[in-house]
Protein backbone atom coordinates (compact mmCIF):
# COMPACT_ATOMS: atom_id res chain seq x y z
CA UNK A 1 0.00 0.00 0.00
CA UNK A 2 1.54 3.67 -0.59
CA UNK A 3 1.48 6.00 2.22
CA UNK A 4 -0.96 8.41 1.94
CA UNK A 5 1.63 11.35 0.83
CA UNK A 6 2.91 9.25 -1.40
CA UNK A 7 -0.67 8.88 -3.02
CA UNK A 8 -1.06 12.67 -2.55
CA UNK A 9 1.87 13.68 -4.18
CA UNK A 10 1.80 11.39 -7.29
CA UNK A 11 -1.09 10.75 -9.24
CA UNK A 12 -2.87 8.08 -7.95
CA UNK A 13 -2.48 4.44 -9.51
CA UNK A 14 -4.43 3.41 -12.36
CA UNK A 15 -5.26 0.12 -12.99
CA UNK A 16 -7.09 0.72 -15.30
CA UNK A 17 -8.12 2.97 -18.13
CA UNK A 18 -11.58 3.91 -17.13
CA UNK A 19 -12.13 5.19 -13.06
CA UNK A 20 -15.93 4.25 -12.96
CA UNK A 21 -18.69 2.76 -15.24
CA UNK A 22 -22.14 2.11 -14.77
CA UNK A 23 -23.66 -0.64 -17.56
CA UNK A 24 -27.14 -0.50 -17.66
CA UNK A 25 -27.70 -0.09 -14.31
CA UNK A 26 -31.03 -0.09 -12.59
CA UNK A 27 -31.97 -0.10 -8.77
CA UNK A 28 -35.44 -0.05 -7.41
CA UNK A 29 -36.79 0.62 -3.74
CA UNK A 30 -39.68 -1.76 -2.55
CA UNK A 31 -41.90 0.35 0.69
CA UNK A 32 -45.09 -0.28 1.46
CA UNK A 33 -46.36 2.19 -1.17
CA UNK A 34 -45.03 -0.58 -3.92
CA UNK A 35 -42.05 -0.21 -6.23
CA UNK A 36 -39.70 2.71 -6.94
CA UNK A 37 -37.44 2.35 -9.68
CA UNK A 38 -34.82 5.08 -8.38
CA UNK A 39 -32.35 4.46 -11.33
CA UNK A 40 -33.28 2.94 -15.02
CA UNK A 41 -31.16 1.33 -17.73
CA UNK A 42 -28.10 3.56 -16.76
CA UNK A 43 -25.18 4.07 -18.53
CA UNK A 44 -21.84 6.19 -17.18
CA UNK A 45 -18.40 6.22 -17.60
CA UNK A 46 -15.92 8.31 -15.86
CA UNK A 47 -11.97 8.26 -17.39
CA UNK A 48 -9.39 8.38 -15.10
CA UNK A 49 -8.58 11.84 -13.46
CA UNK A 50 -11.84 13.31 -14.93
CA UNK A 51 -14.23 14.76 -12.83
CA UNK A 52 -17.85 14.28 -13.38
CA UNK A 53 -20.71 16.03 -12.22
CA UNK A 54 -23.96 14.85 -12.07
CA UNK A 55 -26.89 17.10 -11.81
CA UNK A 56 -30.70 16.35 -11.95
CA UNK A 57 -34.39 17.14 -10.41
CA UNK A 58 -34.44 16.27 -6.28
CA UNK A 59 -35.24 12.71 -6.08
CA UNK A 60 -33.67 11.48 -9.36
CA UNK A 61 -31.23 9.33 -7.62
CA UNK A 62 -28.05 11.07 -7.52
CA UNK A 63 -27.30 9.68 -3.99
CA UNK A 64 -28.00 5.99 -5.04
CA UNK A 65 -25.43 6.16 -7.84
CA UNK A 66 -23.17 7.59 -5.76
CA UNK A 67 -23.80 4.58 -2.68
CA UNK A 68 -23.63 2.40 -5.57
CA UNK A 69 -20.18 3.16 -6.68
CA UNK A 70 -19.21 3.43 -2.81
CA UNK A 71 -20.23 -0.05 -2.93
CA UNK A 72 -22.53 0.58 0.06
CA UNK A 73 -25.03 -0.32 -2.18
CA UNK A 74 -25.82 -3.21 -4.95
CA UNK A 75 -27.53 -2.59 -8.46
CA UNK A 76 -30.79 -4.55 -9.10
CA UNK A 77 -29.68 -4.76 -12.67
CA UNK A 78 -26.61 -4.17 -14.56
CA UNK A 79 -23.28 -3.65 -13.54
CA UNK A 80 -20.93 -1.42 -11.53
CA UNK A 81 -16.91 -1.55 -11.30
CA UNK A 82 -14.51 1.05 -9.89
CA UNK A 83 -11.04 0.83 -11.31
CA UNK A 84 -12.28 -2.65 -13.02
CA UNK A 85 -13.54 -4.41 -9.56
CA UNK A 86 -17.47 -5.08 -10.07
CA UNK A 87 -17.04 -6.71 -6.23
CA UNK A 88 -18.93 -4.76 -3.55
CA UNK A 89 -15.61 -5.03 -1.57
CA UNK A 90 -13.37 -3.65 -3.99
CA UNK A 91 -15.28 -0.72 -4.61
CA UNK A 92 -15.25 0.00 -0.66
CA UNK A 93 -11.57 -0.56 -1.14
CA UNK A 94 -11.01 1.98 -4.21
CA UNK A 95 -13.37 5.20 -3.51
CA UNK A 96 -13.77 7.85 -0.62
CA UNK A 97 -17.32 8.77 0.11
CA UNK A 98 -17.93 12.15 1.34
CA UNK A 99 -21.64 12.38 2.54
CA UNK A 100 -23.95 15.44 2.04
CA UNK A 101 -23.47 16.37 5.44
CA UNK A 102 -19.52 17.02 6.75
CA UNK A 103 -20.54 14.03 9.01
CA UNK A 104 -17.60 15.14 11.43
CA UNK A 105 -17.50 13.77 14.92
CA UNK A 106 -18.44 16.57 17.48
CA UNK A 107 -15.90 14.53 20.32
CA UNK A 108 -13.11 15.03 17.80
CA UNK A 109 -10.41 18.08 17.05
CA UNK A 110 -10.57 19.11 13.49
CA UNK A 111 -7.15 17.11 12.84
CA UNK A 112 -8.46 13.83 14.75
CA UNK A 113 -11.58 13.91 12.15
CA UNK A 114 -9.54 13.68 9.33
CA UNK A 115 -7.22 11.63 10.79
CA UNK A 116 -10.15 8.96 11.27
CA UNK A 117 -9.72 8.14 7.43
CA UNK A 118 -6.34 6.81 8.54
CA UNK A 119 -7.47 5.20 11.73
CA UNK A 120 -10.03 3.25 9.80
CA UNK A 121 -6.97 1.84 7.98
CA UNK A 122 -5.26 0.48 11.03
CA UNK A 123 -3.10 3.18 11.85
CA UNK A 124 -2.29 4.33 15.13
CA UNK A 125 -3.58 7.69 16.43
CA UNK A 126 -0.48 9.36 16.57
CA UNK A 127 1.21 8.18 13.50
CA UNK A 128 -2.36 8.89 11.70
CA UNK A 129 -2.01 12.76 12.97
CA UNK A 130 1.52 12.54 11.62
CA UNK A 131 0.38 11.89 8.69
CA UNK A 132 -2.32 14.20 8.56
CA UNK A 133 -1.26 17.25 9.31
CA UNK A 134 0.88 17.78 6.42
CA UNK A 135 -2.06 17.62 4.08
CA UNK A 136 -3.88 20.32 6.34
CA UNK A 137 -1.24 22.20 5.95
CA UNK A 138 -1.76 22.00 2.35
CA UNK A 139 -5.71 22.94 2.50
CA UNK A 140 -4.57 26.01 4.63
CA UNK A 141 -6.08 24.33 8.05
CA UNK A 142 -3.47 24.31 10.05
CA UNK A 143 -4.42 27.48 12.32
CA UNK A 144 -7.89 24.91 12.94
CA UNK A 145 -5.82 21.57 13.68
CA UNK A 146 -7.00 21.77 17.40
CA UNK A 147 -10.57 23.26 17.10
CA UNK A 148 -13.60 21.15 17.74
CA UNK A 149 -16.68 20.75 14.92
CA UNK A 150 -19.02 22.66 16.81
CA UNK A 151 -16.38 25.97 16.76
CA UNK A 152 -15.82 25.75 12.99
CA UNK A 153 -18.05 27.50 10.18
CA UNK A 154 -20.03 25.31 7.99
CA UNK A 155 -16.85 26.26 5.32
CA UNK A 156 -14.12 25.29 7.24
CA UNK A 157 -16.44 21.79 8.46
CA UNK A 158 -16.51 20.86 4.61
CA UNK A 159 -12.85 21.79 4.02
CA UNK A 160 -12.30 18.88 7.15
CA UNK A 161 -14.38 16.79 5.70
CA UNK A 162 -12.86 16.82 2.63
CA UNK A 163 -9.31 16.21 3.61
CA UNK A 164 -10.86 13.16 5.35
CA UNK A 165 -12.09 11.92 1.91
CA UNK A 166 -8.15 12.79 0.53
CA UNK A 167 -6.31 10.68 3.82
CA UNK A 168 -8.19 7.96 2.60
CA UNK A 169 -5.86 7.68 -0.29
CA UNK A 170 -8.72 6.26 -2.67
CA UNK A 171 -8.14 6.53 -6.57
CA UNK A 172 -11.73 7.97 -7.16
CA UNK A 173 -13.75 10.64 -4.89
CA UNK A 174 -17.47 10.50 -4.51
CA UNK A 175 -18.43 13.41 -3.32
CA UNK A 176 -22.50 14.18 -2.37
CA UNK A 177 -23.69 17.78 -2.59
CA UNK A 178 -20.52 18.50 -0.72
CA UNK A 179 -21.20 22.53 -0.39
CA UNK A 180 -25.28 22.24 -0.50
CA UNK A 181 -25.51 23.65 3.23
CA UNK A 182 -22.84 26.50 2.65
CA UNK A 183 -24.75 29.91 1.80
CA UNK A 184 -23.50 31.44 -2.13
CA UNK A 185 -20.53 33.33 -1.07
CA UNK A 186 -18.99 30.60 1.22
CA UNK A 187 -20.20 27.74 -1.79
CA UNK A 188 -18.41 30.00 -4.27
CA UNK A 189 -15.10 30.35 -2.26
CA UNK A 190 -15.16 26.61 -1.95
CA UNK A 191 -15.71 25.15 -5.39
CA UNK A 192 -12.43 27.83 -6.35
CA UNK A 193 -10.23 25.94 -3.58
CA UNK A 194 -11.53 22.73 -4.45
CA UNK A 195 -11.03 23.36 -8.37
CA UNK A 196 -7.76 24.75 -7.27
CA UNK A 197 -6.33 21.44 -5.20
CA UNK A 198 -8.02 19.02 -8.72
CA UNK A 199 -6.07 21.26 -11.20
CA UNK A 200 -2.91 20.49 -8.94
CA UNK A 201 -3.51 16.81 -8.58
CA UNK A 202 -6.20 15.40 -10.58
CA UNK A 203 -8.47 12.83 -9.35
CA UNK A 204 -11.30 10.95 -10.63
CA UNK A 205 -13.91 12.56 -9.03
CA UNK A 206 -18.03 12.08 -9.25
CA UNK A 207 -19.42 14.89 -7.96
CA UNK A 208 -23.32 15.05 -7.32
CA UNK A 209 -25.15 18.31 -7.01
CA UNK A 210 -28.45 20.56 -7.81
CA UNK A 211 -26.09 23.59 -8.96
CA UNK A 212 -26.07 23.67 -12.40
CA UNK A 213 -23.16 26.25 -11.80
CA UNK A 214 -21.08 24.26 -9.98
CA UNK A 215 -21.52 21.19 -12.03
CA UNK A 216 -20.14 23.06 -14.85
CA UNK A 217 -17.06 25.26 -12.92
CA UNK A 218 -16.03 21.89 -11.52
CA UNK A 219 -16.37 19.39 -14.14
CA UNK A 220 -14.98 18.13 -16.66
CA UNK A 221 -18.19 16.82 -18.26
CA UNK A 222 -21.81 17.49 -16.83
CA UNK A 223 -24.23 14.83 -17.15
CA UNK A 224 -27.46 15.20 -16.37
CA UNK A 225 -30.28 13.03 -14.93
CA UNK A 226 -33.96 13.03 -15.32
CA UNK A 227 -36.57 12.68 -13.14
CA UNK A 228 -37.35 9.37 -11.16
CA UNK A 229 -36.22 6.93 -12.54
CA UNK A 230 -33.17 8.42 -13.13
CA UNK A 231 -31.74 7.99 -16.36
CA UNK A 232 -28.89 9.84 -18.27
CA UNK A 233 -30.48 12.75 -20.62
CA UNK A 234 -27.86 15.01 -21.48
CA UNK A 235 -24.23 14.62 -21.64
CA UNK A 236 -22.05 17.84 -21.47
CA UNK A 237 -18.21 18.48 -22.23
CA UNK A 238 -17.25 21.47 -20.60
CA UNK A 239 -13.74 22.55 -22.71
CA UNK A 240 -12.74 25.62 -20.40
CA UNK A 241 -9.05 26.24 -19.62
CA UNK A 242 -7.77 25.52 -16.09
CA UNK A 243 -7.63 26.34 -13.65
CA UNK A 244 -10.61 28.64 -14.05
CA UNK A 245 -10.80 31.71 -11.86
CA UNK A 246 -14.81 31.54 -11.12
CA UNK A 247 -15.09 34.94 -11.46
CA UNK A 248 -14.06 35.03 -15.14
CA UNK A 249 -15.51 31.90 -15.73
CA UNK A 250 -18.85 32.06 -14.66
CA UNK A 251 -19.28 35.70 -16.86
CA UNK A 252 -17.28 33.96 -20.31
CA UNK A 253 -20.14 33.73 -22.57
CA UNK A 254 -19.10 30.24 -23.26
CA UNK A 255 -19.78 29.18 -19.56
CA UNK A 256 -23.37 30.97 -20.69
CA UNK A 257 -23.99 28.81 -23.31
CA UNK A 258 -23.46 25.36 -21.62
CA UNK A 259 -25.36 26.38 -18.79
CA UNK A 260 -28.19 27.17 -21.10
CA UNK A 261 -27.89 23.63 -22.40
CA UNK A 262 -27.80 22.37 -19.15
CA UNK A 263 -30.86 24.04 -18.06
CA UNK A 264 -32.63 22.74 -21.39
CA UNK A 265 -31.33 19.45 -20.70
CA UNK A 266 -33.12 19.81 -17.14
CA UNK A 267 -36.44 20.78 -18.00
CA UNK A 268 -36.72 18.27 -20.60
CA UNK B 1 -25.53 29.45 41.43
CA UNK B 2 -28.49 31.97 43.46
CA UNK B 3 -29.99 32.50 40.17
CA UNK B 4 -30.37 28.66 38.96
CA UNK B 5 -31.49 27.29 42.58
CA UNK B 6 -32.60 30.49 44.45
CA UNK B 7 -36.10 30.19 43.69
CA UNK B 8 -36.17 26.22 44.52
CA UNK B 9 -34.69 27.61 47.52
CA UNK B 10 -37.54 30.07 48.60
CA UNK B 11 -39.98 27.22 47.54
CA UNK B 12 -38.55 24.98 49.74
CA UNK B 13 -38.34 27.91 52.73
CA UNK B 14 -42.35 28.28 52.43
CA UNK B 15 -43.06 24.81 52.58
CA UNK B 16 -40.74 24.16 55.57
CA UNK B 17 -41.81 27.25 57.17
CA UNK B 18 -45.53 25.99 57.01
CA UNK B 19 -44.43 22.93 57.90
CA UNK B 20 -43.45 23.99 61.03
CA UNK B 21 -46.49 25.98 61.54
CA UNK B 22 -48.84 23.33 60.97
CA UNK B 23 -46.54 20.70 63.15
CA UNK B 24 -46.78 23.60 66.26
CA UNK B 25 -50.76 23.75 66.24
CA UNK B 26 -51.35 22.49 69.43
CA UNK B 27 -53.70 20.10 68.28
CA UNK B 28 -50.99 17.93 65.52
CA UNK B 29 -49.45 15.47 67.93
CA UNK B 30 -45.88 15.18 68.48
CA UNK B 31 -45.67 11.39 67.21
CA UNK B 32 -47.85 12.51 63.90
CA UNK B 33 -45.49 15.38 62.87
CA UNK B 34 -41.93 16.09 63.88
CA UNK B 35 -41.60 19.65 63.46
CA UNK B 36 -38.42 20.53 60.91
CA UNK B 37 -36.82 21.88 64.14
CA UNK B 38 -37.48 18.57 65.90
CA UNK B 39 -35.87 16.89 62.94
CA UNK B 40 -33.16 18.83 62.65
CA UNK B 41 -32.70 18.40 66.52
CA UNK B 42 -32.56 14.52 66.03
CA UNK B 43 -29.89 14.87 63.58
CA UNK B 44 -27.93 16.28 65.87
CA UNK B 45 -28.27 14.12 68.57
CA UNK B 46 -28.07 11.29 66.23
CA UNK B 47 -25.93 12.34 64.43
CA UNK B 48 -23.12 9.35 64.97
CA UNK B 49 -25.81 6.42 64.76
CA UNK B 50 -27.18 7.97 61.43
CA UNK B 51 -24.26 8.58 59.79
CA UNK B 52 -22.85 4.84 60.57
CA UNK B 53 -26.08 3.65 58.91
CA UNK B 54 -26.21 5.87 56.53
CA UNK B 55 -22.54 4.99 55.28
CA UNK B 56 -23.91 1.18 54.41
CA UNK B 57 -26.90 2.31 52.97
CA UNK B 58 -24.50 4.36 50.76
CA UNK B 59 -22.19 1.67 50.08
CA UNK B 60 -25.42 -0.54 49.20
CA UNK B 61 -26.35 1.75 46.94
CA UNK B 62 -23.17 2.62 45.10
CA UNK B 63 -22.30 -1.37 44.24
CA UNK B 64 -25.66 -1.81 43.03
CA UNK B 65 -25.42 1.32 40.74
CA UNK B 66 -21.94 -0.39 39.68
CA UNK B 67 -23.46 -3.69 38.72
CA UNK B 68 -26.55 -2.28 36.85
CA UNK B 69 -23.99 -0.01 34.91
CA UNK B 70 -21.49 -2.58 34.01
CA UNK B 71 -24.59 -5.30 33.06
CA UNK B 72 -26.74 -2.58 31.30
CA UNK B 73 -23.72 -1.24 29.26
CA UNK B 74 -22.83 -4.69 28.48
CA UNK B 75 -26.85 -5.88 27.68
CA UNK B 76 -27.33 -2.72 25.72
CA UNK B 77 -24.04 -3.39 23.24
CA UNK B 78 -24.48 -7.23 22.96
CA UNK B 79 -28.33 -5.90 21.98
CA UNK B 80 -27.05 -3.58 19.65
CA UNK B 81 -24.93 -5.85 17.42
CA UNK B 82 -26.91 -9.10 17.80
CA UNK B 83 -30.74 -7.68 15.90
CA UNK B 84 -32.29 -10.89 17.01
CA UNK B 85 -30.83 -10.79 20.40
CA UNK B 86 -32.90 -6.80 20.73
CA UNK B 87 -35.99 -8.35 19.26
CA UNK B 88 -36.18 -10.74 21.78
CA UNK B 89 -34.56 -9.53 24.79
CA UNK B 90 -36.45 -5.88 24.39
CA UNK B 91 -39.84 -6.62 24.89
CA UNK B 92 -38.83 -8.60 27.91
CA UNK B 93 -36.85 -5.58 29.10
CA UNK B 94 -39.89 -3.41 28.96
CA UNK B 95 -42.56 -6.11 30.53
CA UNK B 96 -40.04 -6.94 33.54
CA UNK B 97 -40.42 -2.85 34.43
CA UNK B 98 -44.30 -4.15 35.73
CA UNK B 99 -42.71 -6.33 38.46
CA UNK B 100 -43.20 -4.48 41.40
CA UNK B 101 -39.44 -4.76 42.74
CA UNK B 102 -41.02 -3.92 46.71
CA UNK B 103 -42.56 -7.01 46.56
CA UNK B 104 -39.66 -9.38 45.10
CA UNK B 105 -37.26 -7.78 48.03
CA UNK B 106 -38.57 -10.15 50.56
CA UNK B 107 -38.27 -12.97 47.83
CA UNK B 108 -34.43 -12.16 47.50
CA UNK B 109 -33.98 -11.70 51.31
CA UNK B 110 -35.11 -15.38 51.17
CA UNK B 111 -32.63 -16.36 48.23
CA UNK B 112 -29.83 -14.46 48.95
CA UNK B 113 -29.79 -14.34 52.79
CA UNK B 114 -29.66 -10.93 55.09
CA UNK B 115 -25.97 -9.70 53.64
CA UNK B 116 -25.72 -7.48 51.61
CA UNK B 117 -26.90 -9.62 48.29
CA UNK B 118 -30.44 -8.81 48.26
CA UNK B 119 -29.73 -4.89 48.83
CA UNK B 120 -27.19 -4.90 45.64
CA UNK B 121 -29.69 -6.89 43.71
CA UNK B 122 -32.69 -4.59 44.02
CA UNK B 123 -30.78 -1.60 43.74
CA UNK B 124 -29.36 -3.08 40.30
CA UNK B 125 -32.73 -4.46 39.30
CA UNK B 126 -34.04 -0.89 39.46
CA UNK B 127 -30.89 0.97 38.04
CA UNK B 128 -30.51 -1.17 35.25
CA UNK B 129 -33.70 -0.58 33.01
CA UNK B 130 -33.10 3.05 32.55
CA UNK B 131 -29.82 2.25 31.87
CA UNK B 132 -29.87 -0.11 29.21
CA UNK B 133 -32.76 1.00 27.35
CA UNK B 134 -31.32 4.63 27.38
CA UNK B 135 -27.74 3.19 26.18
CA UNK B 136 -29.62 1.47 23.04
CA UNK B 137 -31.75 4.41 22.21
CA UNK B 138 -28.62 6.22 21.71
CA UNK B 139 -26.66 3.40 20.05
CA UNK B 140 -29.49 3.24 17.69
CA UNK B 141 -29.86 6.69 16.87
CA UNK B 142 -26.39 7.49 15.94
CA UNK B 143 -27.16 8.79 12.25
CA UNK B 144 -26.89 6.13 9.12
CA UNK B 145 -25.31 8.44 7.26
CA UNK B 146 -21.85 8.34 9.46
CA UNK B 147 -22.32 4.71 9.53
CA UNK B 148 -22.25 4.33 5.91
CA UNK B 149 -19.07 6.98 6.16
CA UNK B 150 -17.46 4.38 8.79
CA UNK B 151 -18.03 1.28 6.11
CA UNK B 152 -16.38 3.44 3.23
CA UNK B 153 -13.35 4.03 5.14
CA UNK B 154 -12.87 0.38 6.03
CA UNK B 155 -13.85 0.42 9.56
CA UNK B 156 -14.65 -2.92 11.24
CA UNK B 157 -17.99 -3.53 12.90
CA UNK B 158 -16.07 -2.98 16.41
CA UNK B 159 -14.60 -0.07 15.24
CA UNK B 160 -17.16 2.04 14.51
CA UNK B 161 -18.58 1.14 17.64
CA UNK B 162 -15.59 1.91 20.05
CA UNK B 163 -15.26 5.01 17.36
CA UNK B 164 -18.33 6.44 16.90
CA UNK B 165 -21.58 5.05 18.45
CA UNK B 166 -20.28 4.93 21.92
CA UNK B 167 -19.31 8.05 22.22
CA UNK B 168 -21.75 9.24 20.33
CA UNK B 169 -24.29 7.59 22.72
CA UNK B 170 -22.36 9.12 26.18
CA UNK B 171 -25.00 11.60 26.30
CA UNK B 172 -27.91 9.17 26.12
CA UNK B 173 -25.96 6.66 28.58
CA UNK B 174 -26.27 9.78 31.23
CA UNK B 175 -29.32 10.54 30.98
CA UNK B 176 -30.32 6.80 32.15
CA UNK B 177 -27.73 7.25 35.15
CA UNK B 178 -29.01 10.12 36.17
CA UNK B 179 -32.56 8.11 36.41
CA UNK B 180 -30.72 5.35 37.91
CA UNK B 181 -28.82 7.51 40.36
CA UNK B 182 -32.34 8.77 41.71
CA UNK B 183 -34.02 6.20 42.10
CA UNK B 184 -30.94 3.67 43.23
CA UNK B 185 -31.48 5.09 46.78
CA UNK B 186 -34.83 3.96 46.84
CA UNK B 187 -33.97 0.94 45.75
CA UNK B 188 -31.40 0.20 48.68
CA UNK B 189 -34.22 1.09 50.94
CA UNK B 190 -36.96 -1.53 49.67
CA UNK B 191 -33.80 -4.30 49.84
CA UNK B 192 -33.19 -3.02 54.28
CA UNK B 193 -36.74 -3.37 54.49
CA UNK B 194 -37.19 -6.44 53.72
CA UNK B 195 -34.74 -7.60 56.25
CA UNK B 196 -31.50 -5.84 57.03
CA UNK B 197 -29.11 -5.44 60.08
CA UNK B 198 -28.35 -2.47 59.55
CA UNK B 199 -28.77 1.11 57.07
CA UNK B 200 -30.48 4.63 57.32
CA UNK B 201 -33.28 2.47 55.66
CA UNK B 202 -33.92 0.04 58.61
CA UNK B 203 -33.19 3.09 60.64
CA UNK B 204 -36.15 4.48 59.47
CA UNK B 205 -38.78 1.79 59.52
CA UNK B 206 -37.63 1.06 63.24
CA UNK B 207 -37.85 4.58 64.59
CA UNK B 208 -41.33 4.23 62.54
CA UNK B 209 -42.35 1.07 64.58
CA UNK B 210 -40.69 2.84 67.80
CA UNK B 211 -42.16 6.08 67.74
CA UNK B 212 -39.64 7.69 67.36
CA UNK B 213 -40.55 10.41 64.82
CA UNK B 214 -38.09 12.65 64.78
CA UNK B 215 -35.59 10.18 64.13
CA UNK B 216 -37.24 9.07 61.41
CA UNK B 217 -37.67 12.50 59.13
CA UNK B 218 -34.25 12.78 59.68
CA UNK B 219 -33.33 9.79 58.35
CA UNK B 220 -35.56 10.32 55.36
CA UNK B 221 -33.71 13.97 55.07
CA UNK B 222 -30.07 12.27 55.20
CA UNK B 223 -31.49 9.59 52.07
CA UNK B 224 -32.71 12.85 49.79
CA UNK B 225 -29.26 14.37 50.30
CA UNK B 226 -27.72 11.06 49.46
CA UNK B 227 -29.95 11.15 46.09
CA UNK B 228 -29.43 14.69 45.11
CA UNK B 229 -25.86 13.90 45.64
CA UNK B 230 -25.33 10.94 43.69
CA UNK B 231 -27.95 13.10 40.69
CA UNK B 232 -24.98 16.04 40.90
CA UNK B 233 -21.87 13.94 40.74
CA UNK B 234 -23.84 12.02 37.36
CA UNK B 235 -24.00 15.52 36.46
CA UNK B 236 -20.45 16.31 37.08
CA UNK B 237 -19.43 13.28 35.18
CA UNK B 238 -21.41 14.14 32.53
CA UNK B 239 -19.83 17.31 31.84
CA UNK B 240 -16.24 15.57 32.29
CA UNK B 241 -16.86 12.74 29.62
CA UNK B 242 -19.19 15.27 27.05
CA UNK B 243 -16.78 18.33 26.73
CA UNK B 244 -18.43 18.99 22.92
CA UNK B 245 -22.08 19.00 24.04
CA UNK B 246 -21.39 22.75 25.59
CA UNK B 247 -20.25 23.52 22.15
CA UNK B 248 -23.57 22.36 20.10
CA UNK B 249 -21.95 20.09 18.37
CA UNK B 250 -24.54 17.54 16.48
CA UNK B 251 -23.88 13.91 17.29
Amino acid sequence: MTTKLEALRSEPPSLAREGVAFEGVGRHYSSRRGDTAALEDLDLRIGNDEVVSVVGPSGCGKSTLLELAAGLQEPDSGAVRVAGSGAPAGRLERTAYMPQRDGLLPWRSALDNAALALECGGVGRAQARRRARPLFARLGLERFERALPGELSGGMRQRVAFARTLLAGREVLLLDEPFASLDSITRAGLQEWLAAILAEEPRTVLLVTHDVEEALYLGDRVVVLSARPGRVVAEIAVELRRPRPRRDVVTDPAFSALRQRALEALAW
Amino acid sequence: MVRRFGPSLALLLAALGAWQGVASLAAVDDLTLASPLEAAGALRADWTLLMENAWITLVETLLGLAIAVVGGALAAVAMHLVRPLRDAAYPLLVASQAIPLVVLAPLFVLAFDYGIGPKLAIVALICFFPITVNLLDGLRSVEPELIKLMRSLGASRLMTLRKVELPASLPSLFSGLRVAASVSVIGAVFGEWAGAEAGLGRLVLLGNNQLQTPRVYAGVVLLTVMALALFAAVSLAERAAVPWKRHGGAT
